[in-house]
C-alpha cells in the first residue's frame, strides 16, 4: 500500500499539460504556482521557442487576460511590448453609422492589448523555467507516444522513452489535438469560406492606440496598433476575394488594404511575412473525457474576427486552474468526474455565447443584401446611442462579464 | 443482512455505541462510497468544506501554513466511522499519517482498494474507538465527522473519541443539530424531496445541540474552541461555513486538561457558554 510500489520507476504527476504553447504555459504555471506537481510535455525545444524571430502573428489580450498574467508573474515581463488599445471604432465602409468604444467610458484601462506571440511565448516560457523543479517538469522536446486511462490515473509514455503517470492530463494540443481524437470526442467544423490573411503593417502616422474593425461584404478587416508605427491586420477575406489578394505581390497588396483602410494612417507598407490561412470554426462535443479536459483551441478555435480566441482560452485555464488548485488543498483528486463536470459546465456556457456573437456579426457584415444591411446600420446606430448596451458589449469584450475565474479578477488561487 | 455474508472469524465484539441497523444500512451502500452522484453526493460535495475547515483549524493549533504543500505531513489522524475513506484520503494526500476504523468490513474493503489505488497509505482497521482508547492509543486529530447522529448511545461513544484525542491534540465533529429547521432540510428535504439520502438515513431524535456535544466532551478533558454553521447554497451547488449552526455544524475541540475521573461526569455544565453555543 505505500506509494510507489510500482517496480519500474514511473514519475507521478498531479496534471500533465500536452502542449506547451501560450495556453498550455499559462495553464502549466498556474498549476504549479498553486502547488501541484505539474508536467509539460512540447515537441518544440526551448530554446527554439524563445529564439524566434517575429513572424507577424499577433496576439489580442483582453483586460481579464492581462489580469491572469500578472497575476501569474508573467505580464511585468512584457509589459513594455504590449501596445494598448485605448479606442475602437466599428463600422462599414462608406457609412456614417459607426460605434466607437472609447476606454474613457468604461474607466482608465485599455481596452485591450496586442502582443507578438513570439513575446508571450518568451515571457511564458521564462516564467515556467523559473518555476521548474520539483512543482513544474518541462519536457521540451517531448512527445506523447501513448495514453492509457485508469480508475484514479492516466499513464502516459513519452518519444524520449520516458513514462509519467497524471491523475488529469489537459489537452492543450491545438485545434488539431491528438489528444482529443485519442478520447473520441467529437468535433463540430463550420468552414467559413474565407481566408485569414494576417500581416503587419508599418505606417507614417501613428496609430494612436486605434484599433479599427472595418465590415465589407467580402469580409470583414481588422486593423490592431502595435508598438511603434506599426499595426496588425487581420484581413478574413471571402474566398473570391483571397484568390486575387493572395498572389499578388508586397506593394500590389498594401495598396489594396490602403483603400480599403483610408487614409487614417498615412502611407502604409509591409513589415513582415504575411500568413494565408483557411477559416473555420471548431467545437469539441465535449470539453472533458475521463481524467482529460481540452483547453484552448482544442476545445474550441472561433472566428479571429473579434480578437477573443485566447481570452476564451485564458478563461478556461483560470477556471480549469482554480478548479484543481481548490481540489489540491483540500487532498481531493484533482481528475475526479465531478471536477470535470464542473469545468465542462462552467466553459461551454462560455464559449457558446461568444461563437454565437461573432458568428452572427460576420454572417451580418458579410452580406449586401439591403434588408440586413438596414438591420446592422440601425443595430450599430443603437448601441452607439445606448451607453448602457455599448458598456455591456465593451466589458464582454474585455473579458470582465460572467463567471469570471478568481485568476481573471486579479486574484491569486 | 449484509454485513453477515463477509463476517470473517476473530471479529472485533461490537461495543454497546454501535447500533446494527445503521451499520447494515451503510454497508449494502458499500461499492457506492466513491460513486459521485451516487448515494454519498452529499458528502462528496460536503467534502471541500469540511476538509478545509478540519485543515484549517489544525494548521491554526499547530502554526502550520494551511497552504503548504503538505500542510498535515507529520500529524496522526484517526478517522472514527471512515466508511469508503472518503476523508481519509484527502487527508492523507495533505500529508497526515492516517488510520481509519470502521465497524463494517465491507466499508474497508472497499475503502483498502480504492486507496491502493489511488497509491495512498491508510492504515484501515476494523475496530471500534472504544477498542483503541482500551489500548491507550492516541492521536493530533480524532474525526468524529457525520458519524455521533448514528451512534446509538453517544455519551460514551464521545468520551471514548476524547481519551483517544494526544496531549496536544484535538476533535473535529460534524453533525446534524437537534432543531425543527434541521428536521425540515436534513430529513424532510434531503431525504424525500430531493432524494439526495436514502429515505430513513436519519433519526432526528438521536440529533445532538452543540452544549450536549459539549457537555459529553468536557469531562475528557476538551472544550469546544470553533463552532460554526455549513449551508448549502443551491445555486452554487456547494456547502460553505456560515453563522447558521441550525441545520449542519462543525466544531473543533482541542485538548484542554487531562480526562478526569468518570464520577465527576455529570457536574452540572460550566456557566456563561450559552451565548456561543446555542441550544
Amino acid at each position: 500500500m505505500a506509494k510507489a510500489a510500482d517496480p519500474q520507476p514511473v514519475d507521478s504527476y498531479d496534471l500533465a499539460v500536452i502542449g506547451g504553447g501560450l495556453t498550455g504555459l499559462a495553464l502549466a504555471i498556474a498549476s504549479a504556482a498553486g502547488g501541484l506537481r505539474t508536467l509539460v510535455v512540447e515537441p518544440m525545444p526551448a530554446a527554439a521557442a524563445l529564439a524566434a524571430p517575429f513572424d507577424g502573428r499577433v496576439t489580442a489580450v483582453a483586460p481579464g487576460g492581462r489580469r491572469l498574467l500578472a497575476t501569474l508573474g508573467v505580464w511585468a515581463d512584457l509589459a513594455a511590448e504590449a501596445a494598448p488599445i485605448e479606442d475602437i471604432i466599428v463600422g462599414e465602409r462608406d457609412s456614417r453609422l459607426t460605434v466607437h468604444y472609447d476606454h474613457q467610458s468604461v474607466g482608465s484601462e485599455p481596452l485591450g492589448h496586442i502582443v507578438e506571440n513570439r513575446t508571450l511565448r518568451r515571457s511564458l516560457l521564462a516564467r515556467a523555467q523559473a518555476l521548474a523543479g520539483p512543482a513544474l517538469t518541462l519536457a521540451m522536446p517531448d512527445k506523447v507516444v501513448s495514453v492509457e486511462p485508469e480508475a484514479q490515473a492516466v499513464q502516459l509514455r513519452l518519444a524520449g522513452g520516458g513514462a509519467a503517470s497524471a491523475t488529469l492530463v489537459v489537452a492543450a494540443d491545438g485545434k488539431g489535438s491528438m489528444l482529443r481524437r485519442l478520447a473520441g470526442i467529437d468535433v463540430l467544423r463550420w468552414n467559413y469560406r474565407q481566408v485569414g490573411i494576417v500581416a503587419t503593417i508599418a505606417h507614417a502616422q501613428p496609430h494612436g492606440g486605434l484599433a479599427l474593425e472595418r465590415f465589407f461584404p467580402d469580409g470583414p478587416l481588422a486593423v490592431l496598433p502595435m508598438i511603434g508605427q506599426r499595426s496588425s491586420i487581420v484581413w478574413a477575406a471571402q474566398e473570391r476575394l483571397a484568390r486575387d489578394l493572395v498572389p499578388l505581390p508586397d506593394d500590389a497588396f498594401a495598396e489594396e488594404l490602403a483603400e480599403r483602410i483610408g487614409d487614417r494612417l498615412g502611407e502604409i507598407s509591409l513589415a513582415g511575412p504575411r500568413w494565408h490561412y483557411p477559416l473555420s470554426m471548431t467545437q469539441a462535443k465535449r470539453y472533458t473525457a475521463p481524467r482529460l479536459a481540452l483547453v484552448g483551441d482544442a476545445a474550441r478555435a472561433i472566428h479571429p474576427l473579434a480578437g477573443q480566441g485566447w481570452n476564451l482560452a485564458l478563461r478556461d485555464v483560470g477556471a480549469l486552474a482554480e478548479l484543481v488548485v481548490d481540489a489540491k488543498r483540500v487532498g481531493l483528486d484533482v481528475g475526479s468526474p465531478a471536477l470535470l463536470a464542473r469545468y465542462e459546465r462552467w466553459r461551454r456556457f462560455d464559449s457558446l455565447a461568444l461563437i454565437a456573437v461573432t458568428d452572427g456579426l460576420n454572417r451580418l457584415f458579410g452580406n449586401d443584401l439591403l434588408p440586413l444591411r438596414l438591420v446592422r446600420e440601425l443595430g450599430l446606430g443603437l448601441v452607439e446611442r445606448t451607453p448602457p448596451l455599448k458598456r455591456f458589449f465593451m466589458h464582454h469584450a474585455m473579458g470582465l462579464l460572467g463567471d469570471l475565474p478568481r485568476l481573471m479578477r486579479g486574484q491569486a488561487l | 443482512m449484509p454485513i453477515q455474508a463477509s463476517a470473517a472469524s476473530g471479529r472485533p465484539a461490537q461495543p454497546a455505541s454501535l447500533d446494527p441497523a445503521e451499520l447494515a444500512r451503510f454497508e449494502a451502500i458499500a461499492a457506492d462510497w466513491w460513486d459521485e452522484q451516487g448515494p454519498m453526493a452529499p458528502l462528496h460535495k460536503l467534502n471541500p468544506t469540511r476538509i478545509a475547515y478540519l485543515r484549517d483549524r489544525l494548521c491554526a493549533q499547530h502554526g502550520r501554513d494551511p497552504l503548504a504543500r503538505e500542510p498535515l505531513a507529520g500529524l496522526t489522524v484517526l478517522d472514527v466511522g471512515c466508511g469508503g475513506g472518503l476523508l481519509c484520503e484527502p487527508l492523507a494526500r495533505l500529508g497526515a499519517s492516517v488510520t481509519g476504523i470502521d465497524p463494517g468490513s465491507r466499508n474497508l474493503a472497499a475503502a483498502r482498494g480504492h486507496a491502493v489505488a489511488a497509491g495512498l497509505a491508510i492504515r484501515y482497521r476494523e475496530s471500534s474507538v472504544e477498542q483503541l482508547a482500551a489500548a491507550g492509543e492516541s492521536f493530533d486529530l480524532v474525526c468524529v465527522m457525520e458519524v455521533v447522529e448514528h451512534v446509538a448511545d453517544p455519551a460514551p461513544f464521545l468520551a471514548a473519541c476524547a481519551a483517544v484525542v494526544g496531549s496536544n491534540g484535538a476533535l473535529g465533529l460534524a453533525t446534524l443539530n437537534r432543531t425543527a429547521k434541521a428536521f425540515l432540510l436534513g430529513i424532510v428535504t434531503a431525504e424525500y424531496m430531493l432524494g439526495w439520502l436514502p429515505r430513513g438515513s436519519h433519526d432526528w431524535r438521536r440529533f445532538l445541540r452543540p452544549s450536549e456535544i459539549a457537555r459529553m466532551l468536557r469531562p475528557g478533558g476538551l472544550e469546544i474552541a470553533d463552532l460554526t454553521g455549513v449551508v448549502y447554497q443551491p445555486l452554487r451547488d456547494r456547502f460553505v461555513l456560515s453563522a447558521d449552526v441550525d441545520v449542519n455544524y462543525m466544531l473543533f475541540a482541542p485538548r484542554i486538561a487531562s480526562p478526569i475521573a468518570p464520577a465527576d461526569t455529570r457536574r452540572p455544565r460550566t456557566r456563561g457558554r450559552s451565548a456561543v453555543l446555542p441550544g
